[in-house]
């Protein structure tokens, strides 16, 4: 092996692990200031792995097990306010504590991060899989007039980049960015390539960065506060319209999405997460059948993609949504393709996870046609 | 005399601290937070520390205390303001971090942040504003109302057997091996006011040097709520508060004998 092909290996550095903890090894490698969590399964390896690391030892990064969602979410509003890269993890009662923070977050236009690990609901629920936190993170969840940035990974590979374009995006906005996981994803073990060691910021920078921050040196600028309250109506309604502002931009520039064999596409299947890779299989099952069909995966779910399926759908017949849920994304699929092709939805609930099969089957008995058309060739 | 040889140098003997703006407060007439006010300023400015500190405000009357207090703030959720201080103190270590909370801030909602950040240690300092009742909502009981005050949700008086009792945090959180220094203070005679002084710059000390953390409690008065005169508010508070919530001292492991 001669020196650079050390350095590549060195630099690819290809891992086995669990999608929760590449979440804790790459916002080490982020250089992330502080991770404040409490344990909740099915995403408790993120606080496990990151106290195992030990990061205060090399990059100096912050790690607390906090009391509670409610002080963990409130310490990420504390740590954001001073300019910091924070973070937190939880699964959906968790995230249903920290909603509250997380309008407050949203509010005060803070940069943050924060993981959902969902497992199903309502209530305790199950510690199994679910998507049923789809309403929750991408309507708000908290009080208010407010959305973030909510990123759907599908891969333990998208786990650990996503840490780094959430902060990206959370800083470029000013905004909470969501990585909305499920617990498949979450517990699963993949291959990864984690993304290179990166220096926390300096004070200097996060102060040339960050100048609306309270980093508690009001040197050569007024002293700052971090507030939501306005108690002028007037004042109130334009802080609301600056944060709409913000909602609007992010809209135009930051929906992304993959799309799998749409090209020729008659029909299409929308799916995010853990999901949409159990459709492929289902889709390209059919494709075998010679039917059109593809796939759209959003990796935004807010901003939702509407553009791409909006662009897709004139040339569309039908649509099947697939979630592990009753029917949440649905509802945005039906606004993007302006209920212009028939909507449908395929879920499973309470932790159930569909097989390809089951997809290939509800695609049959909805599209009898297309498999119909396919068998006459 | 002609008022502007009254204002001349010579008989200055007192100014308004630097870091207090002119700003008009909201606070009503007799009011403690005013006086508590001025002393973290002056405090701050005369510790050094105007470019060195983040301070957290509650929900509550003192809400806007970042209005008054020139230096860097953040306004924490109800109750949360230890979780919030925490988080600023651990990710900007050299910085003199305090919360400004009140009872029912500190003592209700936030009970659970109040107590884990003090069984942390954590290297802040929390300034307990105690009157016994929910000013800015307007004078609802509070944990720590006394039994058989009259507030607007106990409107025959707190009654133990309705609402339970009142809850004296303070020597609660003095029992934590977190906190090294405890104390109830009031700022109702110039003489409580100096001693209040003193503990809070102990405290900011304490915060500064990391020994844990401090908890300064300053008994109040409410003459809104409590629906009386100043004057009748000092006294009604020596007479029923200082009984159930006594001056002074609680817990001092930040200057072992």
């Amino acid at each position: 092996m001669n020196s650079q092909s050390v350095d590549e290996a060195k630099h690819e550095e290809v891992r086995l692990m669990k999608g929760n903890e590449a979440i804790a090894h790459a916002a080490i490698r982020y250089g992330v200031d502080g991770y404040f969590g409490y344990p909740i399964t099915p995403q408790s390896e993120v606080l496990e792995t990151l106290e195992a690391l030990r990061p205060w030892e090399t990059t100096g990064m912050t790690v607390l097990q906090a009391e509670s969602e409610v002080a963990s979410i409130n310490m990420v509003y504390g740590g954001a306010a001073t300019g910091k890269a924070v973070m937190t993890s939880s699964s959906s009662p968790g995230i249903s504590l920290m909603c509250e923070g997380l309008s407050y977050i949203a509010a005060c236009e803070l940069p943050a991060l924060v993981v959902n690990v969902m497992r199903g609901g309502p209530g305790l629920g199950t510690i199994q899989p679910s998507q049923s936190d789809y309403f929750q993170a991408t309507k708000g969840g908290g009080h208010g007039d407010y959305h973030f940035i909510v990123l759907a990974p599908s891969t333990v590979q998208e786990m650990a980049d996503f840490v780094g374009l959430g902060f990206d995006l959370a800083f470029k906005y000013r905004t909470p960015a969501m990585i909305l996981a499920d617990g498949i994803v979450g517990q699963m073990m993949e291959k990864v390539i984690l993304p290179p060691q990166r220096k926390r910021r300096t004070d200097a920078e996060i102060a040339e960065m960050c100048p609306w921050a309270a980093t508690g040196d009001p040197r050569g600028r007024k002293p700052n506060t971090i507030t939501s309250l306005e108690l002028d109506s007037a004042t109130m309604e334009q802080n609301n319209l600056r944060y709409q502002a913000t909602y609007r931009r992010i809209e135009q520039s930051e929906q992304r999405c993959v799309e799998y064999l749409t090209d020729d596409a008659e029909y299409l299947v929308v799916a995010f997460g853990s999901v949409a890779r159990i459709c492929q299989k289902a889709i390209d099952d059919a494709r075998a059948e010679g039917v059109r069909i593809g796939l759209l995966r959003p990796i935004t779910l807010w901003p939702f993609p509407s553009d791409a399926i909006a662009a897709l759908t004139p040339r569309i017949k039908g649509i099947l949504v697939v979630e592990l849920n009753a029917g949440q994304m649905i509802e945005d699929v039906r606004l993007a393709s302006l209920c212009r092709v028939p909507v449908h939805h395929y879920g499973r609930l309470g932790g159930i996870v569909p097989n390809p099969g089951e997809i290939t089957r509800e695609l049959n008995r909805l599209f009898p046609e297309a498999f119909d058309a396919s068998n006459k060739k | 005399m002609d008022i502007n040889t009254i204002k001349s140098a010579e008989n200055l003997v007192y100014a308004k601290p630097r870091l207090l703006n002119d700003r008009t407060m909201h606070y009503c007439p007799g009011c403690s937070h005013g006086v508590v006010h001025r002393l973290i300023a002056e405090l701050l400015d005369e510790m050094g520390q105007a470019d060195n500190t983040i301070a957290v405000a509650p929900v509550g009357c003192a809400v806007f205390a970042y209005n008054y207090i020139d230096v860097d703030w953040i306004e924490a959720a109800h109750g949360r303001a230890p979780a919030v201080a925490t988080a600023a103190k651990r990710l900007n270590p050299s910085r003199l971090v305090f919360t400004y909370q009140g009872d029912g801030d500190l003592a209700a909602i936030g009970t659970a942040e109040t107590i884990h950040a003090a069984n942390r240690g954590e290297n802040i300092t929390i300034i307990f504003i105690n009157n016994g009742i929910y000013g800015m909502t307007g004078g609802q009981m509070a944990p720590t109302t006394l039994e058989g005050m009259k507030t607007s949700t106990t409107p025959y008086g707190r009654r133990i057997d309705l609402n339970g009792y009142p809850l004296n945090i303070t020597p609660l959180l003095a029992q934590l091996p977190g906190t090294c220094y405890v104390t109830r203070q009031s700022v109702h005679t110039p003489a409580t006011v100096a001693r209040a002084k003193k503990a809070l710059r102990r405290a900011f000390e304490n915060s500064l040097a990391g020994r844990g953390t401090s908890v300064v409690e300053i008994l109040s008065t409410c003459s809104s709520g409590w629906k009386m005169s100043p004057v009748k508010s000092n006294k009604w508070m020596e007479e029923h508060m200082m009984p159930s919530y006594p001056l002074g001292d609680i817990k001092a492991a930040d200057r072992p004998e």
